[in-house]
């Protein structure tokens, strides 16, 4: 029996011929990442090590992301000391404010993440990189710090869901709205341990900014890490970002997989996720009268410049509620200059929404847009849990950019096509 | 290697923001978050558990966030074991790597109540409900995250090896 493309990248990392799911593997590891919240709990565990030398210092990456500007003195003392970490250890990937973005868009964005890397991160949505075709999964702090010593670290090898994806999305319909049905329908358990590997012609109408934003909450079913396979929209976006060789591997013709899905893309349409989870799925057109208090546009899901150049298209020319705050973090500085010179930075302020430095901040309850009791936010980003934006009583409802956008506009949840 | 203790309950889809917001995250020091776990799911939990104690929860206990400060805290807090249908695989790691007992058990989940008496013998997967009278088999770890355990987490283990 054949192997998936994420067991491929996995049996060359481990060098091995094969492997199969289920089994204990040792990989090497290309790029081991951390941000301002895990690195600290990394360095702490690293310093309890024998030897706490890093196995690479061009191969770990340190992205002070979360909290910063920082948001307080205990965040500050944070980001010193994983400051003071990568001085030490001559970390060449350490970003900090002024040349710092959110994680996930900064490290494809820099040309650190290939097709056939095997990539850990202590940050969930590090899956994110699978839309190259590597395989990327998050872990905690003790792996990193493993990881940063180490070079290697310990998987399960896992089976696969394949998604065959046809079609062609419709004018408003995005990535976002593609992960969000597949988690409707599988739930948020659905792919748990497993890989989700995406294939099919639809792919081909997918940008990489799509790519990134599906396989970016592949984490949000359960799924170790999701993954694309690598065609030519990839290998002109690696050429653009990146001067690292890249390994395309692709799944054999008779590998096995768990479960088959196959979704037409062409009849896809606009959803928003509902509290408290991320499988509460309708279509926004079936939602009702949704007051919206806050909405959120940016994250490590759809803070890149097609999901600004999409929000920006709805907003031209319009206004934000009365009464509705509406927050637009751009997720790198590239992309933040990039939607300055497109002009869509001033129709975000022109329609009265604020647009903020890179940051994760509102989206886990950290800062620039917690939630009051009772407050409801549309939001771009990828957890609608209890209190995950600020107050327990507080709710989130995701979305994508275009009815984000929409209800920024209107106040209350709806496509852009109701405006 | 045994853990006893009386069992708080919980349901389904137990998240790390609930376990320990993100609010709280400004600081890895394990006292500290300890003194917030299931803060929002529970706010007198942290009153109400005492050291030895075991969480009994439904499927996917753990999803989202890979913060570790979520196995932090509850080890910290004092529990023993984490019984539940399923995890979410990175908390699975964390708390193995962190040294917290874990075991999957749907029918334990099923079968035991809050507040009853529970012993876990991780060597064998063994779940016994002193209250009911009850047994379960969990499923015993692979040998080598049974070391890694044993050792206190994979810091100690990979010192030791």
């Amino acid at each position: 029996m054949g192997m998936t493309m994420t067991q491929k990248i996995l049996a060359a990392a481990a060098g091995c011929s094969r492997v199969s799911a289920g089994e204990l593997i040792e990989a090497k590891l290309d790029l081991v990442l951390g941000n301002d919240i895990t690195a600290p709990v990394a360095i702490r565990e690293m310093g309890r090590l024998r030897s706490d030398r890093v196995f690479d210092p061009e191969r770990i990456a340190l992205v002070m992301d979360h909290f910063i500007p920082n948001k307080d003195i205990r965040s500050a003392d944070n980001c010193k000391c994983v400051r003071e970490f990568a001085a030490a250890h001559h970390i060449k990937h350490y970003y900090d404010v002024g040349e710092m973005g959110i994680e996930h868009a900064l490290i494809p964005e820099k040309g650190l993440a290939v097709a056939g890397d095997v990539i850990i991160g202590a940050d969930s949505h590090t899956c994110t990189y699978g839309a190259l075709g590597a395989f990327s999964t998050g872990v905690g702090s003790t792996d990193m710090a493993a990881g940063m010593a180490s070079g290697k670290a310990w998987f399960k090898v896992p089976s696969a869901m394949k998604f065959h994806l046809t079609g062609k999305p419709s004018k408003w319909v995005s990535g976002k709205d593609v992960i969000l049905s597949i988690i409707g329908m599988i739930g948020v358990d659905g792919a748990l341990y497993k890989s989700m590997e995406f294939t099919g012609d639809g792919v081909a109408f997918l940008s990489m900014d799509d790519r990134m934003t599906i396989a970016n909450m592949a984490v949000e079913a359960g799924a170790k890490n999701g993954i694309f396979p690598v065609d030519a929209q990839t290998i002109a976006y690696m050429e653009e970002h990146s001067k690292r060789p890249f390994r395309v591997f692709e799944a054999d013709a008779d590998a096995a997989y768990d479960a088959e899905y196959t979704i037409d893309l062409s009849k896809l349409k606009s959803v928003v996720a509902f509290p408290h989870l991320p499988e509460n799925v309708h279509p926004v057109d079936e939602v009702g009268l949704v007051p919206v208090d806050q909405v959120v546009i940016g994250s490590c899901t759809n803070g890149r410049i097609s999901d600004l150049r999409t929000a920006a298209a709805v907003m031209k020319g319009r206004s934000v509620a009365k009464h509705l705050r509406c927050i637009v973090i751009p997720a790198t500085q590239q992309i933040y200059l990039q939607a300055l010179d497109e002009g869509l930075i001033r129709t975000f302020i022109e329609a009265g929404a604020v647009v903020s430095t890179p940051t994760c901040g509102p989206c886990l309850g950290g800062y620039m847009g917690v939630l009051a009791a009772g407050e409801r936010c549309v939001s771009t980003t990828n957890r609608n849990f209890v209190g995950r934006m600020g107050h327990v009583d507080s709710e989130v409802y995701l979305a994508g950019p275009a009815v984000a956008a929409a209800s920024a506009v209107a106040g209350k949840i709806c496509g852009p096509d109701s405006l | 290697m045994r853990a006893s203790g009386t069992v708080l309950k919980y349901g389904d889809n137990v998240d790390t923001d609930v376990i320990i917001p993100a609010r709280y995250l400004n600081s890895p020091e394990p006292a500290f978050l300890a003194k917030h776990c299931m803060e929002d799911l529970d706010p007198s939990f942290i009153e109400r558990v005492q050291k030895g104690d075991l969480i009994v929860a439904g499927k996917n206990f753990g999803c989202g966030s890979s913060r570790e400060h979520a196995p932090i805290a509850i080890r910290e807090a004092g529990i023993s074991c984490v019984i539940a249908s399923s995890f979410a695989r990175i908390f699975y790691r964390n708390a193995i790597n962190i040294g917290l007992p874990i075991i999957e058990c749907a029918q334990a989940s099923d079968g035991i109540e809050a507040g009853d008496h529970v012993e876990v013998d991780f060597d064998d997967g063994m779940i016994y409900d002193r209250t009911k009278g009850t047994a379960f088999r969990g499923q015993a770890f692979p040998e080598f995250m049974q070391k890694i355990i044993a050792a206190g987490g994979l810091i100690p283990y990979l010192n030791a090896g």
